[in-house]
């Protein structure tokens, strides 16, 4: 109950800022921010969980993109309907990918989904009906009411999938699902011994976990205004997916939270104020250095704390 | 015609396949047994080998032919080797129970490190050597094959076939085969396993200073492309089979065809060609994961 | 007395090398069944295609009249066969009890409340009950031992395979694991035992078989086993 309560007043706080007068760059800002909540709660259900590191979030999160400008340019579907779809597309490129690798070891996993990033790319970079390598210019529809501008409308849009995210992953987490996610990580060959459906709970997670990334990048291309291959199917996305739960902390769904919200944060302040090779740099030393010294991240920190101080 | 193109082409297409192939095979060989041997998620090992291609570009600036620059390379990527063998042992390998997921997030964000390295020291655009060879072209009839695709082929072959006596017939290389297959037992014979995988991973990380070097012969690098040659690298080792030296070669060659007729192909060329390695490695995945020859 | 397992004819390769070459046995319910061999003999090969870590290529598997050579391994767990690693896989990330709760949740669908109440007991009957709230990676080698057989107890098996449960135990330690199995058959669970030590193998086994390179050489009661030349042959080399 307090969880729910929780959510319902920070959602609240979303709209009312959004509603408010704060200046139009903190939405701006905290859409990507939120973006990465999003990516990391669900790189956090396989990656975390379940111990199946995926590097190639940006596939799910680019195809999520692109189902929702061909929509957009075919139908002029409205923003719910693109991203229902590009959930969809994303829970079929979990399975599809998780079907065909989940079977073989983590490692192996993780390179195809390099490769899905790549072949994606490939894939859109040769379309040309979505603009192929030089991208696609797109005419945002009239911002509904209430909202004064339409970054302001994506910024509580993107709050209310961060809630369903952060929803999925705790559900899961504290359910029969986790325990079982929970004990594939920590020995894959005992939990198979002990009754747990290994594969199909491992198919579940990348699904669910595609679908949700997916749904994450449906809204970007509004947010844009344009769409072009390098930047939405860039590895970059996946180091950041990847890091901010590794630094957060990846046995609880607060942690990838706890990582999107600080990194996210210094990834803004770092881009703007030096630069953009320097952000990767920061999210690359952080995440080995996190890795190295503190693997629980700073929530099992938090937790090392709170038992020490007893 | 057969799929689109007319005989010349296929051969010319198989003609440079071959030559890329070779070329694909020694820049993998390191990660063969880094990865296939001692099984280490080295995802960065494209990174330090495109780290070797800059270091041979500044060696290469004082005058010494790239070659040269990246034997020369070798040990100092031999030590840097060993280092990074020992730091990821004693962090991760001994501890044993999260290694996984933590392995391959470290490897991930040390290759990043070191892109972003090289982009901060050297700027995005691209760097090329110069020699003798890089320009011109031997001419066969109606072929003309690159001088450099020549050398690069000559330096693979020889870098293979020591490579792999070198594992089969010296007491270390069989150690390290050994230490890949059964480490229990290598221990009961008094060798010390973790020496014996500190000094594998330094020979192949010494080895991708010298596929640095081919790499920046054969073409211009950019910070970025270690990220494609994952792709190509990851692909050659798993269609290879882990631990296979001698499918490394084998696996090289059908990638590099692949890629080749692609690229020459009328209807599909550039625009295709990071996707074949890359498909290709999907496809080994799913139909057979164990590779040409695995073990 | 009926059987639970047939073993028919069941052969295995890894590449060039067979493991285990057209091994056929068969188990009664209720037996206290021993499997011996040398090291490389076949014996964890043949427990992980009866549980299914691994499929056998040819021959049959059945259990309860049912064929499961092709069935994954959880779903033979949950058909009723168990079994422990001989080195020890706990989840090291749970609790001793919540490491039952695995099973308990997956194989006999227990609410986490009445799997808790399950597993206490089982955990008292082994002498975990102590550790019940202990991380499972804070646990010396015998306490990890009697968290395997703890495991496999949890999912109700008709069947239990203990593989070298008792490998590297002092005397003492060894007769308390002899015990918890002893108990175990007592209420009805066939059991296989892979084991080195000969005189937990001679005490505890009805009927023994023993393994080399692949091949079942010997069957037969502890003592007869024992005084084969074949056996002796197998273990001290020729």
């Amino acid at each position: 109950m307090k969880f729910w309560t929780s959510m319902g007043v920070l959602f609240l706080a979303a709209l009312g800022a959004a509603l408010s007068g704060v200046n139009e760059y903190f939405f701006y800002a905290g859409y990507i921010v939120l973006t990465f909540v999003v990516l990391s709660t669900a790189w956090n259900i396989l990656g975390g969980y379940a111990g199946y590191v995926n590097f190639g979030t940006g596939a799910f999160f680019g195809l999520g993109s692109y189902s929702a400008v061909v929509l957009f340019k075919a139908l002029q579907a409205p923003l719910a309907v693109q991203i229902a779809a590009a959930a969809l597309v994303g829970a079929a490129l979990g399975f599809g990918v998780g079907l065909l690798t989940l079977r073989l070891r983590g490692i192996f996993f993780a390179i195809a989904t390099v490769a899905i990033l790549f072949i994606c790319e490939t894939l859109m970079v040769n379309w040309r009906y979505v603009g192929g390598a030089t991208g696609l210019q797109l005419l945002r529809p009239e911002v509904m009411a209430p909202f004064g501008s339409y970054t302001r409308m994506l910024f509580v849009v993107m709050a209310l999938l961060a809630l369903v995210a952060i929803s999925v992953a705790r559900y899961i987490q504290v359910g029969w699902i986790g325990r079982g996610l929970r004990a594939i990580r920590d020995s894959e060959e005992a939990a198979e011994s002990s009754g747990v459906p290994t594969l199909r709970l491992k198919l579940f997670a990348c699904t669910v976990s595609g679908a949700l990334m997916g749904a994450a990048g449906a809204p970007m291309p509004m947010y844009l205004s344009f769409i072009e291959p390098a930047s939405t199917f860039s590895l970059n996305w996946g180091v950041s997916a990847l890091a901010m739960p590794m630094i957060g902390g990846t046995a609880h769904w607060i942690g990838p939270v706890i990582g999107a919200l600080l990194l996210g944060s210094i990834q803004q302040i770092v881009t703007v104020t030096i630069s953009n090779e320097i952000n990767v740099l920061v999210v690359g030393v952080l995440l080995v250095a996190f890795v190295v010294l503190a693997p629980d991240g700073i929530y099992g920190l938090f937790r090392k704390w709170l038992r020490s101080s007893r | 015609m057969i799929f689109g193109m007319p005989p010349e082409l296929w051969f010319e297409a198989v003609l440079f396949g071959v030559l890329l192939g070779c070329f694909y095979a020694a820049v993998s060989i390191g990660l063969s047994v880094s990865f296939g041997l001692l099984d280490v998620p080295h995802v960065a090992h494209p990174a330090l080998m495109v780290f070797g291609s800059y270091c041979t570009w500044v060696v290469a600036s004082w005058g010494l032919d790239p070659i040269l620059a990246g034997v020369l390379l070798m040990p100092l990527f031999f030590v840097v080797g060993v280092l990074l063998y020992r730091f990821y042992y004693e962090t991760f390998e001994r501890r044993g129970t999260e290694a996984g997921v933590r392995g391959l997030a470290f490897f991930f964000g040390i290759a990043f490190i070191v892109e972003v390295g090289l982009i901060l020291g050297f700027g995005v655009d691209q760097r090329t050597v110069q020699a003798p060879y890089i320009g011109s072209s031997l001419e066969l009839g109606d072929y003309r094959i690159p001088y450099r695709m020549l050398v690069a082929f000559g330096v693979a072959l020889v870098l293979t076939f020591a490579l792999t006596i070198y594992l089969s017939k010296t007491f270390t290389g069989r150690a390290i085969k050994a230490v890949a297959q059964d480490e229990p037992a290598l221990r009961l014979m008094g060798a010390n396993p973790v020496r014996i995988k500190q000094w594998a991973f330094g020979i192949a990380t010494g080895v991708s200073a010298l596929a640095g070097a081919m790499l920046i012969i054969i073409g211009p690098v950019e910070p970025a492309l270690d990220r494609l040659y994952i792709g190509r690298t990851f692909c050659v080792v798993v269609l290879a089979g882990l631990g296979s030296m001698t499918g490394t070669l084998a696996a090289g060659l059908i990638l590099g065809v692949a890629e080749s007729l692609v690229l020459i192909h009328p209807s599909l060329g550039a625009s295709w060609a990071p996707a074949v390695a890359f498909g290709l490695l999907l496809l080994v995945l799913g139909v057979r994961p164990q590779g040409l020859f695995g073990r | 007395m009926a059987s639970i397992l047939q073993v028919e004819n069941v052969s295995k390769h890894f590449g060039g090398f067979t493991a285990l070459n057209g091994v056929s046995l068969e188990i009664a319910q209720g037996e206290r069944f021993g499997l011996i061999g040398p090291n490389g003999s076949g014996k964890t090969t043949l427990i992980n295609c009866i549980a299914g870590a691994l499929r056998n290529e040819s021959g049959s598997i059945r259990f309860n009249d049912a064929e499961i050579s092709r069935m994954p391994a959880y779903k033979r767990t949950r058909l009723g066969i168990a079994r422990s690693f001989q080195v020890p896989r706990p989840f090291h990330s749970m609790t001793v009890l919540e490491n039952l709760l695995v099973p308990s949740a997956y194989v006999t669908h227990l609410k986490d409340s009445e799997g808790e109440a399950r597993g206490m007991e089982i955990l008292k009957g082994i002498g975990l009950a102590g550790k019940a709230h202990a991380l499972a990676n804070q646990l010396s080698q015998v306490e990890l031992r009697k968290l395997e057989l703890a495991r496999a107890m949890a999912a109700k098996p008709r069947l239990l395979i203990s593989d070298e449960a008792m490998a590297g135990l002092s005397g003492s330690e060894v007769d308390e694991v002899l015990k918890i199995l002893f108990d175990l058959n007592e209420k009805g669970i066939t059991i296989i035992m892979i084991e080195h030590i000969m005189q937990a193998v001679m005490r505890f086994s009805q009927r023994v078989v023993c393994l080399d390179a692949g091949k079942i050489i010997c069957e037969g009661t502890p003592s007869s086993i024992v005084q084969n030349p074949d056996v002796q042959k197998a273990y001290l080399g020729a």
